[in-house]
């Protein structure tokens, strides 16, 4: 069924992601070019860029697995009525209670999440419920202690009753803004 | 006939995990190693320093500034923290830590890969309109509280 409508793909589609396809790589390529430069401008400054580089993806590599791990859960434990049900067109006030706990809970850097939330807006997941995932993502719970030892506590407590309410908030108005999900 | 359908669909969601994975993979690569730069070039202080102490416009800049900035929220704490002592307000501190780790400039190429350039310019415009008006609230907030 799938490799049929693979088969059926408009040409202008299938154009489009060709493109898109290209244009990754292009942009990859583009970054690389402006490494090269900044080697010929400033040699120190490209070598503390590469090792920054590094540091960071060792930090993001068991990120990625973890998303990964859950993306074949995902996958393979449901389908589009449970997807309908929590996170899709359907859901209720149960679907905004399980994302913004998840984006609370979704730790490590932003890149991970972003083929993990990809993957589930093409299957539907409702925009607001993404959106609100994201924003959710600034609560930073082993943060806390610092940001109250930085700031004071009424301030922590101010900024994340914000946070919720604004999550929510942002979800709404991106929906009113692009209209529920994809499909 | 049914360890075949167990096959199927596990192959099945296998190739659907690793393929959008593949494909966003140059656009993440690249902007790691932009961020990287960029963080060399204009480090997040430099960025700060540019925060004004007493103006009605800070936290329009503290969320400009905060936007541009990349690195862990670790380090926005700690400069959010100089600034505090420096005698910036609270709301420019709050609209700078909070479009810190709202707001991605330099990360909307891959989030553009990833859910689609009109989701993610819609979603980095509302993010950057609420750090301000968080900015303003909690500034506000904190005078009430004290």
């Amino acid at each position: 069924m799938k490799a049929k409508a693979t088969e059926k793909m408009p040409s202008l589609e299938k154009g489009v992601k060709d493109w898109q396809s290209w244009y990754n790589w292009l942009f990859l390529a583009g970054v690389a070019v402006l490494y090269v430069v900044a080697t010929i401008i400033d040699f120190e400054l490209a070598v503390k860029a590469l090792s920054s580089l590094y540091v960071m993806l060792t930090k993001i590599l068991p990120v990625f697995g973890a998303v990964l791990v859950l993306l074949l859960l995902f996958n393979l434990l449901t389908d589009h009525k449970w997807m309908q049900r929590y996170i899709g067109e359907k859901t209720g006030l149960q679907g905004w209670l399980i994302t913004i706990a998840a984006g609370i809970l979704a730790v490590g850097p932003i890149y991970p999440w972003y083929v993990l939330l990809g993957d589930l807006k093409q299957k539907g997941m409702r925009r607001s419920l993404i959106t609100a995932f994201l924003y959710s993502r600034a609560i930073k719970l082993p943060l806390l202690p610092l940001m109250f030892h930085a700031f004071g506590l009424a301030f922590t407590i101010t900024l994340v009753i914000y946070f919720l309410l604004f999550a929510v908030l942002n979800g709404i108005l991106s929906e009113v803004v692009m209209g529920k999900a994809d499909r | 006939m049914i360890k075949q359908t167990v096959d199927n669909r596990f192959k099945n969601a296998f190739r659907h995990t690793l393929i959008p994975f593949l494909n966003i993979l140059p656009i993440l690569l690249g902007v790691l190693a932009l961020a990287s730069l960029f963080t060399e070039v204009i480090p997040p202080e430099v960025l700060a320093e540019a925060l004004p102490k007493g103006s009605i416009f800070g936290p329009l800049l503290g969320a400009l500034t905060g936007s541009v900035a990349v690195g862990h929220p670790i380090t926005s704490y700690i400069i959010g923290g100089e600034l505090k002592e420096a005698g910036v307000g609270f709301a420019t501190i709050a609209a700078f830590l909070v479009s810190w780790v709202t707001v991605g400039v330099v990360q909307l190429p891959a989030e553009i890969a990833a859910l689609g350039k009109r989701f993610a310019l819609v979603r980095n415009a509302l993010c950057f309109l609420s750090s301000i008006a968080i900015a303003y609230l909690a500034g506000w907030t904190m005078e009430i509280v004290g």
